[in-house]
C-alpha cells in the first residue's frame, strides 16, 4: 500500500473526502449567514434549527407524502424559507433599530424553541432516510472509493454557493443588495422596496440552510439536534472568514472542511478543536476575519 | 405633469420633522414650480437636509403637507415617494463602495419614462465614461458628484432634489456643475437646490428660500438678490 509522510494514501483521501463534505455543509451554512448578517445586520442563531427543519421537511415529505429527495430538494427549502418569512415579518423586523445583542438573543431563543418542539415531537434518537436511487453506488477512482452520494453533495454545494455568489456580485439585483447593506436609507429612496427585499434575504439565507439539511439527510441522521452540534463549528467558520463576506464563507467553510479532515490523519487528538484553534489565532492577528472589512 | 390646484409642482406647508425627539423642521413653507430651479439658503444646521429629506419620505417622524403634482405624499415611504418622480442627490453623495461606477449610475430604478439615456448622461459628465469599471468611491470628490447627479438624471424623476453639490469643489467642476443645472433646466427638469454658495447659486436659480432655525424666513428672487445682499449677509452670517 503505498503512503505519504506515513499516512496510507487510502486513508488520507478518505479523511479528505469527509473533509470536503463538511467542508460542503460549512460552506453552504455560513454562506447563508452572511448574506443575512450582510443586509439585516442580525447574527440568525435559528441557522442551525433551520437546517434542521429542513432535514425534517424531506423526511416528512418522503414519510407522509410518499414525495422523494428530488423533491425534497425543490419543497424544503420554500417551505422553510416560508417560516423565516414568517419570522421576519412577526419579529426579527422590529428589532432592526435596537442593538444586535436584541437579534441574537430572539434567534437563539427562537432555535431552542424549534429544537425542544422537535424533541418532543420525534424524539432525540434520529429518523433513517435514504440516499435517493440515482446517487446509489461509488466510482473506483483508484487511489480511492468515491460514493456517489457524496460526490453529489460536494458537487451541488459548489454550484449553489457559487451560483448565490454570482447573483450577489455580477447582476442588477446583487447590486441593489450589495448597495442596500451599505445604505439602506438611500436605496429605499430611489424607488426600491427595501423592507421587501430584506425579508426575501432572509427567506433565501433560511432556504439555503434548509437546502443544506435536506443534503444532510442521507448522510447523517435526521434528529432536533443535527443542527446544533453543527452550526457551533459554522459559527468558528463565519468568525475565521469574516462575518458578511461572501466569497469569504464559500472558500473558509471548504478549507476549514479540509483541514479538520487532514487533523484527523495527522493528528487525530485535536479534530474537534483545530477550527477553534484556528478561531483564536485568526481573532488576535486579523479580528475582523481573514476576508472582512471591519464594520 | 399635471400642477397642484394652486400651480406648484411641489407644495410644502406646515411641515414639522423630528429625529427621534429632536424637533428639528417647525412648519416649513415654500413652493417649487414646473420647470423652476429653485435654492434653499442658510447657515449650517438651520435644517435645510432635513427639509429635503422630509420631502422625500427620508425622515420617519414629520407632519403637515407635502404635495407633488397635486398628491399628498405626507405619510408616504421613501420609495413610494420616489415612484411619483422625485430623486435625491444626497449631501455626502452616497457612492456605494461595493458598487462599480457603472452599478452606480444604473441603480436607480426608472420610474416613469423621460429620464436621460446613458449617452446623454456621459455627454454631460464624459469622465464618467472612463471610469465605468472603477469602484465607485476610487473616483475623485468631483467625479463622485457628476455620478450622484447623473444616476438620477436616468430614472425619469422631474423634480431633483440637490444637496450643496458644490460643497468642496474645485472651481472648474463647480462651474460645469452651474452649466449642467442650466442644461437640466432646459431639458425641463425642476431642481430644489440647497447651497451656501450663493455666488453660486444666482447663476442658476429663479428663486431663493432663506431658512432659520427649521423654518423659512424669507423668499428672494434672483432679480433681487443683489438688493438682498445685506440681508442675506445678516442670515448666512457671511
Ligand atoms: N440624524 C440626525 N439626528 C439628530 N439630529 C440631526 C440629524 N441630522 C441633523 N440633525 C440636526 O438637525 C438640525 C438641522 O440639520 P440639517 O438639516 O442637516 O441642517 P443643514 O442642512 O441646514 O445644515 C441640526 O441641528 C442638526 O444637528
Ligand atoms: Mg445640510
Amino acid at each position: 500500500m503505498t503512503e505519504i509522510f506515513g499516512v496510507p494514501t487510502q486513508a488520507l483521501f478518505g479523511q479528505l473526502l469527509i473533509g470536503l463534505i463538511n467542508g460542503s455543509f460549512y460552506a453552504l451554512l455560513s454562506l447563508g449567514l452572511a448574506v443575512i448578517f450582510g443586509l439585516l445586520n442580525i447574527i440568525n442563531f435559528t441557522h442551525g434549527a433551520q437546517y434542521m427543519m429542513g432535514a425534517f421537511a424531506a423526511w416528512f415529505l418522503l414519510a407522509k407524502l410518499g414525495l422523494g429527495y428530488w423533491w425534497a430538494l425543490a419543497l424544503a427549502p420554500v417551505a422553510v424559507g416560508v417560516t423565516g418569512v414568517i419570522v421576519e415579518r412577526l419579529m426579527l423586523a422590529r428589532l432592526y433599530k435596537l442593538d444586535h445583542l436584541y437579534g441574537l438573543l430572539l434567534t437563539f431563543g427562537l432555535a431552542l424553541v424549534i429544537q425542544g418542539l422537535f424533541r418532543h415531537e420525534f424524539g432525540s434518537s434520529g429518523l433513517p432516510y435514504a440516499i435517493p436511487k440515482a446517487l446509489e453506488g461509488g466510482t473506483n477512482l483508484g487511489f480511492m472509493y468515491l460514493p456517489n452520494y457524496r460526490a453529489w453533495v460536494i458537487f451541488a454545494s459548489l454550484v449553489v454557493c457559487l451560483g448565490t455568489w454570482f447573483v450577489i456580485e455580477k447582476t442588477r439585483l446583487g447590486a441593489y443588495l450589495r448597495a442596500a447593506t451599505e445604505n439602506p436609507e438611500l436605496v429605499r429612496a430611489f424607488g426600491i422596496n427595501v423592507p421587501r427585499m430584506i425579508t426575501l434575504t432572509y427567506g433565501f439565507g433560511v432556504g439555503l440552510a434548509a437546502l443544506a439539511g435536506v443534503m444532510a439527510a442521507p448522510i447523517y441522521t435526521v434528529s432536533p439536534q443535527m443542527g446544533a452540534d453543527l452550526i457551533i463549528v459554522v459559527f468558528a467558520v463565519v468568525v475565521i472568514g469574516g462575518m458578511g463576506s461572501i466569497m469569504g464563507s464559500i472558500v473558509t467553510g471548504f478549507a476549514l472542511g479540509l483541514i479538520e479532515g487532514l487533523t484527523k490523519v495527522f493528528y487525530p487528538e485535536a479534530s474537534n478543536t483545530v477550527i477553534f484553534i484556528i478561531m483564536a489565532i485568526v481573532l488576535m492577528i486579523r479580528p475582523a476575519g481573514l476576508f472582512g472589512a471591519a464594520r | 405633469m399635471p400642477d397642484a390646484g394652486d400651480g406648484a409642482l411641489l407644495a410644502v406647508h406646515g411641515l414639522h420633522a423630528w429625529y427621534g425627539e429632536s424637533h428639528i423642521l417647525h412648519g416649513v413653507d415654500m413652493e417649487v414650480r414646473a420647470g423652476e430651479v429653485v435654492t434653499l439658503l442658510g447657515r449650517n444646521g438651520a435644517g435645510k437636509t432635513t427639509t429635503l429629506k422630509s420631502v422625500m419620505g427620508m425622515v420617519a417622524r414629520r407632519e403637515g403637507s407635502v404635495r407633488f403634482a397635486g398628491a399628498e405624499t405626507i405619510r408616504l415611504h421613501s420609495d413610494q415617494v420616489a415612484r411619483l418622480g422625485l430623486a435625491i442627490c444626497p449631501e455626502e453623495r452616497g457612492i456605494f463602495a461595493s458598487l462599480d461606477v457603472e452599478e452606480n449610475l444604473l441603480l436607480p430604478p426608472k420610474v416613469r419614462d423621460g429620464g436621460l439615456t446613458t449617452a446623454q448622461i456621459f455627454e454631460l459628465f464624459p469622465n464618467l465614461r472612463e471610469r465605468l469599471a472603477s469602484q465607485g468611491t476610487k473616483l475623485s470628490g468631483g467625479e463622485q458628484q457628476m455620478l450622484a447627479i447623473g444616476r438620477i438624471l436616468r430614472t425619469g424623476a422631474r423634480l431633483l432634489l440637490l444637496d450643496e453639490p458644490t460643497e468642496g469643489l474645485a472651481p472648474v467642476i463647480v462651474q460645469q456643475i452651474g452649466r449642467t443645472l442650466a442644461r437640466l433646466k432646459q431639458e425641463g427638469f425642476t431642481i430644489l437646490l440647497v447651497e451656501q454658495n450663493f455666488r453660486f447659486a444666482q447663476t442658476v436659480a429663479d428663486r431663493h428660500y432663506v431658512m432659520e432655525h427649521g423654518r423659512v424666513v424669507d423668499l428672494i428672487p434672483n432679480s433681487g438678490l443683489e438688493a438682498a445682499m445685506p440681508k442675506l449677509h445678516a442670515y448666512l452670517g457671511v
